[in-house]
């Protein structure tokens, strides 16, 4: 397979005080698939998401999407280019409706210009079109009922499907999701694992957050494997996920221990603090 | 019966149609974009001052001293939001009231009272021949004299500041409702709700921002116009005060609503002007006991009705209660 990357990234550094939060020598995200970004709390990994979209500056690297270099951007231009993302705790804009949450992240809207917002000539078609596609993509995630609610209304895991509906109504090359399962029942993390599928089958890249590696398994591609900020790992799902210095990186050395054991041993430990801070 | 008279007259003046349009643009800010202006006062400082003395002192064209107070109020909303824009809404809030208080203070200092006439304000006197409305008089088209509407009597002067004040009011109000409806408003309301998810979705959030506080500060400005010129410009008027009294009209009329802050500036002054004639009433009658200072009590009614409103109709006259029930977006 000849390779063709939509995301490259060359030594983004990114640090908080003394902590270098960020350090990734190379990280490439090939076109038409779906790459899996694992790794512990802490790794760096939503930061990392944050500097390559702009939503962040890095304090040194360079990174291009789509073969055009976007290092320093703004967010909203990096954007505009096709690299959309979402966040882990999800941005629904609450007091505008569903639909409507739909249609501001439509792209290209002639309207949307204060020279052009007064002629509604210029924009109803546009208008119109969008609202046919939103309508769409509402029925494809299972939103269709709610199109006319506000998004304030929603239940936590309709937000996650609305926020991956929206950046999709923003016709991406790469998708970015933070954390897209997070916080989400088995059967709607299910759900959103087909529709990340079908990002991929009609010809997108995905790029994700995941801490189930169940999950990520069944669907990734590519893994990346970040700890305490740099690139650990990174190749096909079965081969990663058996190296052994990842899941210990990962789960800790202890993940074979049993559960009751490491509970006996805190429990221990804090009964031991306790007395400790009563006697001082 | 006098007092329910005099107060529903309040509906016609012109000052009522000043607080409306100031409203109007107030809630551009802060209904539409979420932006917390508490420097309101200065923009509507800026377009007094910038007509009065354009006219009054430098002998220039109305028009043109339009086009100047305009020019003076894009350049007040540059000059604030370019550095605060991009910080948190809060940091706004801080500039803005610090702003207006130092358009205050410079209008006020003794240094600049050749063109501000300082503490004193610009006088708007036909005999002396420096009259800032001279114009707006000269065009009116109704005869000299009183003119009867049902049990109210207007003089010509009154009934055209009316007319003309509530057409530009009614004109705004036309504009905003067609700016709000279009793609360019709907991404004003995502950006009052989450700017980084607007941001995400490769809008320029600082732009938007900056053309919001452009144009709700031009009508801010146009408002001051219409607030001196029945009357004088005097650099008391414009303090904080102005501003939270037009936060008041907007809450009680409802946020983010074409109509509210026409209808809470109406409510205001019908509310402010029948608390005054009740409590001239209580004077005259000898019931206050001869409280020192028995005219600021209606600020107190006037609080009390904004206390009962937002306990009772948070979502103001108009507002969407469904609206408030999500506050933990």
């Amino acid at each position: 397979m000849t390779s063709d990357p939509v995301l490259v990234a060359e030594r983004v550094v990114r640090g908080f005080g003394g902590v270098r939060a960020v350090d990734v020598e190379h990280l490439t995200v090939e076109r038409g698939t779906i790459t899996a970004l694992i790794g512990p709390n802490g790794a760096g990994k939503t930061t990392l998401f944050n500097v390559l979209t702009g939503f962040d500056r890095a304090d040194g690297g360079r990174w291009s999407f789509d073969g055009t270099d976007v290092t320093g951007l703004p967010a909203h231009r990096i954007a505009r280019l096709g690299m959309v993302r979402t966040f882990q705790l999800t941005r629904v804009l609450g007091r505008l409706t569903v639909l409507e949450n739909m249609l501001v992240g439509a792209r290209h809207q002639p309207g949307e210009t204060l020279r052009r917002a007064l002629v509604p000539a210029l924009w109803k078609g546009k208008r119109a079109a969008d609202v046919d596609r939103a309508r769409e993509l509402l029925d494809r995630f299972a939103l269709g009922a709610k199109a006319g609610d506000h998004a304030a209304s929603l239940s936590g895991g309709q937000r996650k499907l609305l926020e991956m509906a929206r950046a999709l109504m923003n016709e991406p090359t790469l998708v970015m999701l933070d954390e897209p399962m997070a916080g989400v029942n088995p059967a709607l993390a299910r759900s959103l694992l087909d529709h990340i599928t079908a990002l991929r089958d009609e010809g997108r890249t995905v790029l994700f957050v995941e801490h189930d590696l169940h999950l990520v398994k069944s669907v990734s591609d590519r893994v990346v494997v970040m700890a305490q900020g740099a690139v650990v790992t990174e190749g096909a799902p079965d081969t990663v996920l058996r190296d052994p210095a990842v899941v210990d990186a990962y789960l800790g050395a202890h993940h074979d221990t049993d559960l009751r054991e490491i509970i006996a041993r805190e429990t221990a430990r804090e009964t031991a603090g306790e007395t400790a801070e009563e006697t001082g | 019966m006098d007092i329910l008279l005099t107060s529903l007259q309040q509906i016609m003046s012109p000052v009522t149609a000043a607080y409306a349009l100031a409203a109007i643009g107030l809630n551009l800010h802060f209904g539409f974009t979420g932006l917390l202006n508490f420097g309101h006062a200065g923009f509507l400082a800026i377009g007094a001052y910038g007509f009065a003395i354009s006219v009054a002192v430098l002998d220039l064209p109305v028009v043109v001293a339009l086009l100047v107070a305009v020019a003076l109020a894009v350049l007040f909303a540059l000059l604030i939001g370019i550095p605060t824009l991009r910080l948190r809404a809060d940091y706004l809030a801080i500039v803005t009231i610090a702003a207006s208080e130092i358009i205050r203070f410079t209008v006020n200092s003794s240094v600049l009272a050749g063109l501000t006439g300082g503490a004193q304000g610009i006088n708007n006197n036909e005999a002396m021949g420096n009259s800032y409305s001279q114009a707006f008089k000269d065009a009116n088209p109704f005869d000299a004299g009183r003119v009867e509407i049902g049990p109210w009597v207007f003089t010509a002067t009154q009934l055209w500041a009316a007319i003309l004040t509530w057409v530009v009011v009614a004109v705004v109000a036309a504009l905003v409702w067609a700016l709000m409806r279009s793609p360019w408003g709907l991404v004003l309301k995502g950006i009052r709700e989450d700017e980084h998810a607007l941001t995400s979705l490769g809008k320029n959030v600082r732009l938007y921002k900056t053309q919001s506080l452009i144009i709700g500060g031009v009508i801010g400005a146009l408002a001051g116009i219409m607030l001196v010129l029945p009357s004088t410009v005097a650099p008391g008027d414009f303090n904080s005060r102005l501003t939270f009294n037009l936060f008041t009209v907007l809450l009680l009329g409802g946020a983010a609503t074409i109509l509210g802050p026409v209808l809470g500036a109406i409510v205001f002054w019908v509310l402010l002007q029948a608390s005054d004639g009740l409590i001239q009433l209580g004077e005259r009658g000898g019931w206050l006991g001869g409280f020192a200072d028995a005219s600021q009590l209606r600020f107190t009614l006037v609080g009390i009705v904004l206390v009962v409103l937002i306990v009772f109709r948070p979502q103001g006259m108009l507002g969407d209660r469904k609206e408030l029930a999500f506050d933990d977006k």
